[in-house]
């Protein structure tokens, strides 16, 4: 097993955001989804360490991710995008996806002092790499552009390259199509898909646009008030009932009756 | 705008550098006393650096300006000498400070404590004050002057993982009120630090401090002055390794959004610590050429003030900018010691000759109206015009400013 959360819950005063949820990932994409304040993002915060959970364990290969630092969980192979797109504003598009292969630098502070035959070899090879992913989610030409002048749909990708910069294992990414027109969102699937096919990357997203959560999911998770309550293929959980009721309801009838 | 254009044609910018330092240096030799001749020297030091013309002449003209004719200069008039040197240890604790606020985004008001502990290193044990603590055997030889550059480094180098320590979950104002702390902490320790032991001497301060032996009969002025210098390169060498490497990304990414910094793997308490370390050991090492140099230290010249004085060499020559820092601490030093200075002797000379202006007699004005008792004021002035026509400094960042060569290129090919 890639990945496995077993029972995390976790509670902000008297609510309970999170509420015993299993979740687990051997590869491919699966996909959260659940209406708003359903609790998609807390569960990603604790997955990467920015919440510890109330209760609960959470794995990676076998490894446990509980009560480790965010940056240790980015080192063990776990990276994500946010929902309201955290770039370096102020620093260029190469210099985001720099810092995202931090964790993978193994250089110390004499190295880079004494900027020798090493340092120049990691820093040029590490330039390279973040130029051949820039090229790769199509922001090739925008290598020295700061991250606030992009559009926001580049932005989407830029924090993309930055987050696979850190050779992740298991990739979280919250929203990636929001703000993006359909043409754009299709693209952005056909690389992740690309993504996963190159390297064993394991996806999670969560995501509103249904026609892409079904389309490039090979599971679908579906919460509602905190709690799991579904789980299958896209087809199983669009026919479950109460997915329907809790969610897909009026949208899920509106679009079977065409 | 057309002076902006001059600099950037090579065939025009060229021989008005050289021009430029020789009618400089000439006027120097010649008015000896005139503030404004040395002026134009720095100015002609600062055309060369922002003129267009190939690296090895600008770095040729730059080591004949700060190498050779600095020198000479001082042999005219020792003092304007003795305000490279200030420059020189300003534009160190600047680069330094530039290190935690400029790149990792970390407010600090109390830098100065670092540049204290540095002097008070050298100090205690340079001078016949450690016998009170140690019993005998004290000042140490000259030449140990060495050595505790490398202490100052250290031990400053400490006192800012102690700092850092406490205020790592601290960030905006919180950090800088808890700062600010720190260095009146420090302040105070050496001012009440007498007794029971004896080590800092209290407010009466320590002297003699020994100074380091002078290679090749220089006299100590210049020696000090070259001394800086060295220092300063090294510094400068050190903050542009640091600045495009790995490490000086994780500052700027955590100055943009420790979160996200810190979801991409960036240790944030190893970061800052670094951060904090490698600012206040620019500041310790320079804090021992000064106790060196003023022979004496007292607890004065650390005050808060300094603090903020360094921070606003900072802000007014670009954030995160190492050039900025420089030009920033040559102006607000050079503002202090000699514009204001200068100007107050100006009116005393024309006070004694009994100028009368507009029937009023310049004689009667009160000592109160001396500019140099307006420095801070003409500071707060100049920072609150920066922070409305120019935010960014003198001379931001280098990709701020790549940013803006960038769009205004687009604006052209839209107009054409």
């Amino acid at each position: 097993m890639l990945f496995a959360a077993k029972g995390i819950t976790k509670r902000f005063g008297g609510l309970t955001a999170v509420k015993d949820v299993d979740f687990t990932l051997e590869g491919g994409i699966a996909a959260i989804i659940g209406p708003n304040g359903a609790g998609k993002t807390t569960l990603f915060n604790v997955f990467t360490g920015l919440y510890t959970p109330d209760g609960g364990e959470v794995k990676l290969d076998e490894h446990s991710l509980i009560g480790l630092r965010p940056d240790e969980i980015t080192a063990l192979g776990v990276c994500r995008t946010f929902q309201n797109i955290r770039l370096f504003k102020a620093m260029t598009a190469i210099e985001n996806v720099l810092v995202g292969m931090h964790a993978r630098v193994e250089l110390g502070l004499w190295d880079v002092l004494a900027r020798g035959p090493r340092f120049r070899a990691v820093e040029g090879e590490a330039w390279r790499t973040a130029r051949t992913l820039l090229e790769r989610v199509g922001l090739g030409r925008q290598l020295h552009t700061e991250a606030r002048h992009l559009p926001y749909g580049d932005q989407r990708r830029l924090e993309l390259a930055r987050a696979l910069a850190s050779k992740p294992r298991l990739l979280l990414l919250d929203e990636p199509t929001a703000g993006m027109t359909g043409s754009e969102a299709r693209q952005l699937m056909g690389l992740l898909r690309g993504f996963v096919a190159d390297s064993g990357l394991g996806i999670v997203l969560i995501e509103h646009n249904m026609r892409v959560v079904m389309e490039v999911s090979d599971r679908v998770t579906v919460l509602d008030h905190g709690e799991k309550i579904a789980e299958g293929t896209p087809r199983e959980v669009q026919t479950n009932a109460r997915v329907i009721e809790a969610y897909l309801g009026r949208r899920g009838a509106h679009s079977a009756a065409p | 705008m057309r002076g902006a254009r001059v600099i950037r044609r090579p065939l025009v910018a060229i021989p008005l550098s050289v021009l430029l330092l020789i009618v400089s240096g000439a006027a120097v030799a010649s008015f000896p006393r005139s503030v404004l001749a040395f002026l134009l020297f720095q100015g002609a030091i600062l055309f060369i650096y922002l003129a267009a013309m190939p690296g090895y002449l600008r770095a040729a003209l730059l080591a004949v300006a700060l190498l050779v004719m600095m020198p000479i200069i001082g042999a005219y008039n020792v003092y304007y000498l003795e305000i490279a040197t200030q420059v020189g240890i300003f534009a160190a604790l600047a680069l330094g400070l530039n290190i935690v606020v400029g790149l990792a985004g970390l407010l600090d008001l109390g830098y100065v404590a670092f540049f204290a502990v540095g002097a008070y290193s050298w100090a205690i044990f340079g001078s016949p004050h450690a016998n009170q603590i140690f019993g005998g055997g004290f000042p140490l030889a000259p030449g140990w002057f060495y050595l505790f550059i490398f202490v100052g480094l250290a031990v400053a180098a400490l006192a800012g993982v102690l700092l850092g320590l406490p205020v790592l979950r601290l960030h905006g104002d919180y950090l800088a009120i808890v700062t600010l702390g720190f260095g009146e902490v420090i302040r105070v320790l050496a001012n009440n630090l007498d007794k029971p032991i004896n080590f800092t001497n209290g407010p009466k301060g320590i002297t003699p401090i020994n100074r380091p032996p002078v290679p090749f009969g220089l006299p100590y002025a210049e020696y000090s002055y070259f001394l800086v210098l060295l220092i300063v390169l090294v510094v400068i060498v050190v903050n542009r390794r640091l600045e495009d490497s790995h490490i000086g990304r994780a500052w700027e990414a955590i100055r943009e959004d420790q979160v996200a910094a810190q979801a991409m793997g960036v240790p944030l308490v190893r970061a800052k610590l670094l951060a904090f370390a490698c600012g206040a050991s620019f500041a310790g090492v320079m804090g021992v050429v000064f106790a060196a140099k003023q022979v004496f230290i007292n607890p004065e010249s650390f005050t808060f003030l300094e603090s903020i004085g360094v921070l606003a060499m900072v802000i007014l020559g670009g954030m995160g900018s190492i050039p900025g820092a420089v030009l920033g601490a040559t102006i607000v030093t050079v503002l202090n010691l000699q514009v204001l200075k200068g100007l107050s002797l100006w009116l005393n000379e024309l006070k004694n000759a009994g100028v009368v202006i507009l029937g009023y007699p310049l004689a009667d004005l009160p000592t109160q109206l001396e500019p140099a008792k307006y420095e801070r004021m003409i500071f707060g002035v100049i920072l609150v015009v920066m922070m409305i026509f120019r935010p960014q400094g003198f001379l931001p960042a280098r990709r701020r400013q790549r940013e803006i060569e960038v769009t205004a290129e687009e604006h052209k090919t839209v107009t054409v």
